[in-house]
């Protein structure tokens, strides 16, 4: 019983791990099916997460604070756009032009703003999402296994935390049985054939990353508002390529992105509950690999040792009409 | 393929639009600074007088630079390959041991001249192992090296926190850095360099691996524009087509060039470690790795543009320091900032101005020199 | 009036420097197959790409049926009634068939309403225009002509009246072509006009009502077929008679140069381009390889030259055999003699952002002439690039120039220069007047026949029947990867034809 104790601890902290996870990769599921790479998932989540805290914090309120968490990351994807779609500049240089400037101007802003060394302020009351109790999870919470895994684990999370798991279903079904994900993936993979089809190759794309930056701001909102009680100073610490590498490993598709996550949440919640505990037949594993893991096994992934992931075929080039 | 722009004076494509894109990523920051509250032309002035105003400064502005010099050359190398090295920060950092092993094997019986050369290999052999792997993914296995190297970036991170805390820190310290090197560890500093035009860099670290860097940067340009190699590695980085066809062995290229691009990311390690800490901490890379991204685009890979471009920085990281004593509200972060915005404007906008810019040398008309080329069919 | 589909007032185009389409007028008369031929880079693709509103012209007016209106975007066009069928497929490869027709015309935000509907027009398209194919399978599984068919059923399916198809043939083999004349003959017996893009003169005769000449961007003459000739046309599209009989001694062949044994070699994808291919070269003269384009001839090329890995079969150089399937790289074999001009300079010849003395050097780059040890002797190269550009007379005449800024007329003098100036034993040619302009084409080929005269052994390949006639002194034909006969080069046409088109060869079988 004691191992299943701790076996549901771990998990559930992989759900509460994988959430920001989930929600970033998702959002460069969009923008990358539509052929537009994006390595500033990191980014644009850090600034969505400053700026949740910093309108939450100032107004009181959780669902302001999305908001602006929301509208500053669609903000920076629309930048990401202008560059990658508008100017057809390198998407690469893009994204790490943007990952930087959230890096900076989150600290400059915040210590100008709030003077508590590039935090927010804590966030209590209203100004915090809370999370929820599913009906009768403390009245079944005493059967034995069934009870602890509906009360302990699918209960008591955050109204993002099952907003995030939604949306793998959701995406599939625009992906797949929409015509905006039709569009989406075609553009992704020849947009030549999207704009001979009569369909704006510029704004398909634009969607796409606007897409990806409204998932990007809520995920920053997880973190600041939810997760945590405020903004930290770089408080993402690589989570969007934790994400960008599960999107690969899942191979650019929604259910697979899923599974991808909560492995690599799944990594991390049980390097945090290993550290320095032995395990059974292994041994003490430094809690480093644990950490390294995820990245690992997507270089390995990527190198095809494992299956191959191939990327959307219109993916990182700019489109230009042929003459 | 993109519809070429009209063709427009040299000094127009490597001067001007350069430098109206350097210009504007620099007026971007400056309106940050004016949201903060503070006054963009007296940080402008306190970052030129932080920087360059004195002997110290300059020091300090030096002493970072020759960590840009290297990144970027490290960046543009791949850059002229067709490929993207992002992996310069990790590279760097994994590179430390090869500076910090030797030291700290050496540094009691041997003088800096003699360990200085067994690091200086050191470290181009480890960061360009820790290169060559992603290069080697690319070449064979068709892994994009972006992915990888950022992976690669991470997995070094977590091996180097590793290696401090379980392996080199010494017993019974609490501080995951290693020994501090005896005197055979440490470089000399370059004081009489800046002594001969009447300068004292009072405690800045400025130190010989300046000279290197500046070794480097005389190698990069030969190897690149002079070699075999370097048409070679050029071909590839325009169209490995025409590299195949010319009988070009792309993946030995590829390989070659990634590890040319992390022995020079590996090299930066020999200005902290050895030239002014004199021993290994956490994260003494700092960032430099990805300063490198922006001094490559703004020095258009060439180690004639690289190297202002990193002196450039160098008094960003300097002259930023001396604007946060005055300017509380603006810290170290304003040059991530700056950073970023470079990047961006530099490298990501780079053809932004272009079709204005081109718009007005077409009215000057008649009176410029060049006349308009044959178009191609 | 009203028996007009399209007319065009006044279109005019430039891209940047290049005056694409100068005041071009021209009708279609409706229900009518209209042909537009004209040389590569006569603006024909580009007319048309205004006509479906991929690009906006600088001036001029459109009527359909009629009516002027304006055509913004290939919606405006497609609303207008006209579909197109490009060059390059704009298919989307790992998409059904189904999905493919649908992108762009699914008519309701979730696609499970519409996917009913679209299945069921698409069987009554395929019946009424005897058009099969399976609505699921998967693009890039189909062969090319059925690619095409979805092509032809995409712009069906929006309704379109008005039909362009830009260079239809050029990658289908005679069969299919066929075919695909026969869906065009159905199409406008039910009423449709079709526009057919192309620059054979065999096409344009064997279908079309009228047809429109197109040269350097202008709309030269319209003739109704029947009462015009290819020699007409020819003529018309050239503007000035077409002299293809090049001045020419007969060949003294020697020894064998170059002996291809059982060579067999597989595309990209996995696919067997080349089948059992053999063949011999010998020192003075030329051998043409006529074929369709995509039957093995870039493949048997590459593999050839070190390029591409063979998987199975010989090849002899000057006697001594080649490592085809293994180590051979090109380098190699230029050391060993064989020089190699290939099909597609700009991507493969060149490297079109160096400048032209870099150039002049892709490829020999390890020639000790070139080098000082390990680095470039640059003032040998550029003294080099300036003999090259001397003798063939590239303009302008400037090695520092980046290449990107010649013509290609001298951008392929570039390449051949490189090639030639080395005095190989062998030499192989793809494409040698591709996108050339017409002064640049008789030089080209005089050179190729000064090389045989000097006793090289030339492998010629060109989708130009007439230019493999006109030079070579065998002519062998591919087909599907294989060679499917050997012919003098004064055979009829019309031989060659069918054996293009892979008739059985009656004599090959006899033997």
């Amino acid at each position: 019983m004691e191992y299943f104790d701790t076996l549901i601890v771990i998990l559930q902290s992989t759900v509460r791990v994988s959430v920001p996870l989930i929600l970033a990769a998702l959002a460069g599921l969009y923008s990358e099916r539509a052929g537009i790479f994006d390595i500033g998932l990191e980014g644009k989540m850090l600034a969505a997460a400053f700026a949740g805290g910093a309108a939450a914090a100032v107004t009181g309120s959780a669902l302001t604070g999305l908001g602006a968490a929301v509208l500053v990351s669609v903000c920076l994807a629309l930048v990401h756009g202008f560059a990658s779609i508008t100017q057809r500049g390198n998407q690469i240089v893009s994204g790490v032009a943007i990952n930087f400037i959230a890096l900076g101007a989150t600290v400059i802003l915040g210590q100008a703003w709030f003077r508590q060394g590039g935090r927010t302020p804590q966030l209590s009351g209203d100004a915090r999402f809370t999370t929820v109790e599913l009906p009768f999870a403390a009245e079944i919470a005493d059967i034995p296994v069934l009870g602890s895994i509906y009360s302990d684990l699918l209960s008591g999370h955050f109204l993002l935390t099952y907003l995030a798991f939604m949306m793998i279903p959701f995406t599939w079904w625009v992906l797949y049985r929409t015509r905006f994900g039709l569009r989406l993936r075609a553009v992704g993979e020849n947009p030549g054939a999207v704009d001979t089809a009569g369909i704006s190759v510029t704004w398909m794309r634009y969607r796409a990353v606007i897409c990806c930056g409204i998932l990007c701001g809520i995920a920053g909102a997880y973190l600041s508002m939810a997760m945590t009680a405020g903004f930290v100073k770089g408080m993402t610490a690589g989570k969007g390529f934790i994400a960008l590498a599960a999107l690969i490993f899942a191979k650019w598709k929604p259910v697979n992105v899923m599974f991808a996550c909560l492995l690599f949440g799944f990594l991390d919640a049980m390097s945090i509950r290993m550290q320095g505990n032995e395990l059974p037949i292994i041994g003490v594993v430094p809690v480093q690999f644990m950490q390294a893991l995820p990245y690992l096994l997507t270089v390995i992934l990527l190198a095809g040792f494992i299956g191959k992931a191939i990327p959307p075929r219109a993916g990182g080039v700019p489109y230009v009409k042929e003459r | 393929m993109s519809v070429p722009y009209a063709k427009l004076p040299a000094w127009v494509d490597y001067g001007l639009i350069p430098l109206i894109n350097l210009i504007v990523a620099f007026l971007v920051a400056g309106l940050v600074v004016l949201a903060v509250g503070e006054s963009p032309l007296r940080a402008a002035s306190l970052l030129i007088e932080g920087a360059f105003g004195y002997g110290e400064g300059i020091g300090f502005t030096l002493y970072y630079a020759t960590n840009f010099i290297f990144t970027g050359l490290a960046v543009a190398v791949a850059f002229h390959c067709g490929l993207f090295n992002i992996g310069g920060e990790g590279q760097a950092y994994v590179a430390g041991l090869g500076v910090a092993l030797p030291c700290l094997w050496l540094d009691q019986f041997a003088p800096w001249y003699i360990v200085f050369p067994a690091a200086i290999l050191g470290a181009a052999m480890v960061g360009g192992f820790w290169a060559m792997i992603p290069g080697w993914l690319q070449a064979k296995r068709g892994s994009h090296v972006v992915i990888t190297t950022i992976m690669f970036n991470f997995i070094a991170s977590s091996l180097m926190v590793y290696v401090l805390v379980d392996v080199l820190k010494p017993a019974g310290s609490m501080a995951p850095q290693t020994r501090a090197f005896a005197e055979g560890g440490q470089l000399p500093r370059l004081d009489w360099l800046l002594a001969s035009v009447g300068l004292d860099i009072g405690g800045a670290p400025f130190n010989m691996s300046f000279l290197l860097a500046l070794v480097a940067a005389f190698v990069v340009w030969v190897v690149i524009w002079r070699t075999k190699l370097g048409y070679e590695i050029r071909t590839m980085g325009h169209s490995p087509t025409a590299a195949a066809y010319a009988g070009i062995r792309q993946s030995r290229i590829i390989v070659i060039t990634m590890i040319m691009s992390g022995a020079l990311a590996g090299m930066m390690a020999l200005n902290p470690i050895m030239g002014d800490q004199h021993r290994m901490q956490l994260d003494f890379v700092a960032g430099a790795g990805f300063v490198g991204i922006a001094v490559a685009l703004m020095g258009r890979s060439h180690p004639v543009g690289i190297i202002p471009a990193a002196i450039l920085f160098g008094m960003l990281y300097q002259g930023g320091a001396e604007i946060s004593f005055e300017m509380p509200q603006i810290s170290r972060d304003m040059i991530t900032i700056i950073q970023g915005l470079v990047i961006l404007f530099a490298g990501a906008l780079e053809n932004m101005f272009r079709p204005a810019i081109t718009a007005f040398f077409a009215t000057l008309g008649g009176a410029g020199s060049d006349k308009p080329l044959p178009a191609a069919e | 009036m009203n028996d007009i589909a399209i007319e065009l007032k006044g279109i005019d185009k430039r891209f940047g420097l290049v005056h694409a389409n100068k005041d071009i007028n021209m009708r279609v008369r409706k229900g009518t197959i209209h042909g537009i031929i004209g040389e590569n880079g006569a603006g024909k693709s580009t007319l048309m790409s205004i006509l479906y509103g991929f690009y906006q012209a600088d001036a001029g007016d459109i009527f359909v049926d009629g009516k002027k209106i304006v055509i913004r975007d290939p919606n405006a066009a497609i609303a207008a009634g006209i579909g197109m069928v490009h060059q390059h497929f704009m298919l989307v490869e790992n998409f059904t068939v189904l999905e493919n027709i649908m992108l762009g015309a699914e008519e309701s935000q979730v696609l499970n309403a519409g996917i009913a509907k679209a299945r069921d027009e698409l069987r009554r398209l395929e019946h009424e225009y005897e058009l099969e194919v399976d609505p699921d399978a998967v693009i890039e599984e189909l062969p090319v002509g059925l690619q095409q068919r979805v092509e032809i059923l995409k712009a069906l399916y929006r309704g379109a009246d008005i039909l362009i198809l830009d260079e239809p043939t050029g990658v289908l083999t005679p069969a299919e072509a066929d075919h695909l004349f026969r869906i065009l003959e159905q199409l406008k017996s039910q009423g449709k006009t079709i526009l057919l893009i192309t620059h054979k003169l065999r096409e344009i005769m064997a279908v079309t009502d009228e047809v429109s000449v197109m040269r350097r961007g202008e709309m030269v003459a319209t003739r109704t077929t029947a009462e015009t000739s290819v020699g007409e046309l020819a003529e018309l599209m050239v503007g000035r008679h077409v002299l293809l009989q090049v001045d020419k001694g007969p060949a003294t062949p020697g020894e064998v140069l170059l002996s291809v044994e059982n060579l067999s070699v597989r595309d990209r994808r996995g696919v067997e381009m080349v089948k059992n291919v053999s063949f011999d070269l010998r020192a003075g003269e030329i051998v043409g390889i006529a074929g369709v384009a995509g039957n093995g001839q870039s493949e048997l090329l590459q593999a050839i030259s070190g390029i591409r890995r063979a998987v199975s079969g010989k090849v002899l150089l000057q006697g001594e055999p080649i490592h085809v399937t293994g180590t051979a790289d090109p380098s190699e074999l230029r050391h060993r003699g064989l020089a190699h001009v290939p099909e597609d300079r700009q991507q493969m010849g060149l490297v079109l952002k160096f400048d032209e003395s870099e150039n002049s050097i892709l490829g020999y780059h390890d020639d000790p002439k070139y080098l000082n040890g390990v680095f470039l002797n640059i003032d040998a190269i550029r003294k080099d690039a300036t003999d090259k550009i001397d003798k063939y007379d590239i303009r302008p005449p400037n090695p520092r120039l980046k290449t990107a800024n010649f013509s290609g007329g001298n951008q392929q003098k570039i390449v051949l220069a490189r090639e030639m100036e080395r005095d190989p034993a062998v030499l192989v040619i793809g494409q040698p007047t591709r996108g050339v302009d017409v002064g640049a084409i008789e030089f080209i080929h005089k050179r190729i026949i000064e090389m045989r005269d000097a006793g090289k052994a030339v492998l010629l390949v060109s989708v130009e029947l007439d230019e493999i006639r006109s030079l070579s002194d065998r002519v062998l034909v591919m087909f599907d990867g294989r060679i499917v006969g050997e012919r003098a080069p004064d055979a009829g046409e019309g031989e060659l034809g069918l054996l293009m088109a892979g008739v059985e060869d009656s004599k090959e079988a006899a033997q």
